[in-house]
């Protein structure tokens, strides 16, 4: 059974519809990657796909391991193994990065029935995760994302996915505003998780991050609609012609 | 028949005989009868078996308050006060007969503080933490005394001082706030019934937290607590002052005075939690909560330290303040105050220099949701004699939902050109990418904005005593329930 089955789904913020008819499968274990030009719905699909208010499902449907992903909250949609590492992470003052990190395992290990982990535990748990994404000590006990550089938001966004193992994590843009270094650092954290179970979703602007993370599936994102799929040659094919030959064919 | 529905029901009684001559007498009534006259002076006080001058003391004040006119200023709105429809003492048992020790206290009673969570029997013994508690007006029980009294620490209800170290407390009581400071302190120094006193002797560091709890409990009994803490030259302690009450419907008042005194080098930090009942969500009901805090830094290098988390009451007039005489003296306010529904605070401090090389510190944290209303008042004043004054003040404001207020009016006296103030102040909102953030992440809303508010308040939040801290970091998400959503 598919872990993700979206049907012809379409979306509006704010009464203008963005989402046009997307339809996407993702099994147990595969990483799909989403690419598109700006403007194109990538980031709207992955706030649909979290359940963020505002953001308006008009029609289709969507089955996450079993069940009707758009009838469950946020929280619930989180509970149930879906993380998404966004594009812009939050600052949350005041709040260490540790307490956060604490405060949401806890939260996500009530929804699987499991115990709460205490302060040692924890501490260990999260060691091991940190050490892998070069993240420091003293990066957990400053204030959430607060006056953190591009790449250490980003690393904390991976940290966050590898502390909380969900089943299908989709990352809207892990990769802008990384350099190369980070970018490395970041994909190898992103590999570290495949697993035959956990799927990935990563929506991209650029092909530069597909060099490091393998995609089983490409897709081409445009005004709404998934115009091509294919494997990861098709992400080859984007940078070598550019967008406007997928998707000016297609108003052709 | 548990103690409280006795008092309770001795209360209805007497409400329906409505008021007697000749009742003031009659000190074997538990209940003083409804109403604040001379006379209602005269119960307390003999009910207390209070030295004379202390009788004329409350009966000047009583006068006085009779001329003055409520304070107009703060930004709260309420109906104005029936004096009359309030009753001004009620003891849960006989006073004639004080129980001696915990073994001679009503089981019930116990069991009574057991539900409202006071740590008396257990939690203190853990926390090595001694508690003076107040059930209505009278002190019942007072723990670790011993241990105190081996170091010197006098820790027992005021009304106990009174008879055992009057000298003390006629030389300090009313010396730092006056009965005739606003209206408020004169009802307070009129009718007090009970509360706190501590004097810490010369050199001697309190070897344990002091901590009070404060309970309402008989229907429609104003509380009047005074607490008066002496800490003489080169001595610390550190006080806790936690607040809740039962739901209730009737409004009441509770004008409460806190004094705070300072020797050389000695230092002083009061902390409170501030939980009482604020009304259902349609402002019905709750705690008018108007007290008058002061501390006074009287020696050289004395400090006083004011740490509030204010989550509870109707209405909040509270400004914890300090007067730094002694050169070198410090005075510190963190507070934290959150209003929902239909709560109103007008909070603040005041920070006055008179000394010189003194410094003062104001940390104000304000939180408001619903349609609640909130003010940040304060005043930093700099006299001619303060060389070398410094003050520093951050005031941030964090608005939740787009129907609640919050005010910060800030008042700057300098008359010192050396002085430096420095006064910053920020408001936000709870956005909804750190609220959908967090949901992301697993959190339910209320978790969310539990965490959310606890990173705001943090600055003031460490500088509780642990044992507080816990208890306040889960106040603040209580207080906050459905204010989103």
């Amino acid at each position: 059974m598919a872990l993700l089955e979206v049907k012809n789904l379409h979306a509006s913020v704010g009464g203008k519809e963005i989402l046009k008819g997307i339809d996407l499968v993702i099994e147990p274990g595969e990483v799909h990657a989403i690419m598109g030009p700006n403007g194109s719905g990538k980031s709207t699909l992955s706030y649909v796909l979290a359940g963020r208010d505002g953001y308006e499902v008009t029609e289709g449907s969507v089955q996450y391991d079993g069940q009707d992903l758009l009838a469950l909250a946020p929280d619930e949609r989180a509970g149930a193994g879906l993380f998404l590492g966004f594009q812009y992470p939050v600052e949350i003052p005041g709040v260490t990065t540790m307490n956060f990190l604490k405060t949401a395992l806890n939260a996500v290990r009530q929804y699987r029935e499991e115990k709460p982990l205490d302060a040692m535990q924890f501490l260990k748990y999260v060691r091991e995760r940190a050490a892998m994404l070069n993240v420091t000590d003293d990066m957990l006990r400053r204030a959430l994302n607060v006056g953190f550089s591009g790449g250490e938001k980003k690393r904390n966004e991976i940290l966050q996915m590898a502390v909380l193992e969900p089943t299908l994590a989709v990352l809207d843009e892990t990769d802008s505003g990384l350099d190369i270094d980070a970018l490395k650092v970041v994909a190898e954290g992103v590999n570290a998780m495949r697993t035959p179970e956990r799927s990935m979703l990563i929506i991209t602007h650029y092909q530069r991050l597909l060099d490091y993370i393998q995609p089983d599936h490409v897709h081409v994102l445009a005004n709404g609609r998934i115009l091509r799929s294919g494997g990861k040659e098709l992400a080859l094919e984007l940078e070598e012609k550019g967008y406007g030959a997928i998707t000016g064919a297609e108003a052709a | 028949m548990a103690a409280t529905t006795e008092t309770v029901e001795q209360v209805q009684t007497l409400a329906n005989d409505g008021y007697k001559h000749g009742f003031v007498t009659d000190i074997e009534m538990e209940t003083a009868p409804k109403g604040l006259s001379e006379d209602t002076v005269r119960f307390i006080s003999a009910k207390k078996n209070e030295p004379e001058w202390l009788l004329e003391w409350r009966l000047t004040a009583y006068r006085h308050w009779l001329t003055m006119p409520e304070p107009q200023w703060a930004k709260v709105k309420f109906d104005p006060i029936d004096y009359q429809d309030s009753y001004y003492y009620a003891a849960p048992k006989s006073d004639d007969d004080r129980p001696k020790s915990l073994d001679e206290i009503d089981p019930k009673l116990l069991e009574t503080y057991k539900k409202l969570g006071i740590p008396l029997l257990e939690q203190e013994l853990l926390a090595g933490v001694a508690v003076d508690a107040v059930f209505d007006s009278v002190s019942v029980a007072t723990t670790y005394k011993k241990k105190l009294e081996e170091v010197g620490v006098i820790f027992c209800p005021i009304s106990e001082a009174i008879q055992t170290h009057p000298e003390l407390v006629r030389q300090y009581m009313g010396s730092i706030v006056p009965y005739g400071d606003n209206k408020h302190a004169a009802l307070n120094s009129a009718v007090f019934t009970d509360g706190s006193f501590v004097y810490i002797p010369k050199g001697v560091r309190c070897p344990m937290e002091l901590s009070t709890y404060f309970r309402i409990n008989a229907e429609n009994t104003g509380q009047f607590e005074r607490t008066l803490i002496i800490a003489d030259e080169g001595s610390y302690v550190s006080y806790l002052e936690g607040c809740t009450a039962p739901q209730r419907d009737e409004h009441q008042l509770h004008a409460a005075v806190v004094e705070l005194i300072t020797m050389d080098d000695a230092e002083i930090k009061y902390s409170t939690v501030q939980n009482w009942y604020p009304g259902d969500e349609e402002g019905r009901g709750g705690i008018y909560n108007f007290v008058t805090k002061r501390g006074l830094c009287r020696g050289r290098n004395s400090k006083i330290a004011w740490t509030q988390v204010e989550t509870g009451s109707a209405i909040t007039w509270k400004y914890p303040s300090c007067v730094l005489e002694g050169d070198g003296s410090i005075g510190e306010f963190y507070s934290v105050a959150i209003t929902n529904n239909m709560q109103q605070a007008d909070t603040g401090t005041k920070m006055i220099h008179i000394g010189k090389n003194t410094r003062s510190t104001i940390v104000s944290k304000g939180i408001s949701a619903g349609r609640a209303d909130q003010t940040y008042r304060g005043l930093v004043k700099i006299l001619a004699s303060a060389e070398g004054a410094q003050n520093h003040t951050q005031c941030d404001s964090l608005l939740i939902g787009d129907q609640c207020g919050a005010h910060t009016v800030p008042y700057i006296e300098c008359a010192n050109p050396t002085a430096s103030v420095a006064h910053e102040a920020t408001t936000a909102k709870i956005s909804d990418e750190q609220l959908f953030y967090c949901l992301q992440r697993g959190l339910s809303e209320e978790e969310a904005v539990s965490l959310i508010v606890n990173g705001f308040c943090k600055e003031v939040m460490k500088t509780l005593p642990m044992e507080f801290a816990v208890e306040a970091q889960k106040l603040i998400g209580i207080s906050l329930e459905g204010s989103v959503g």
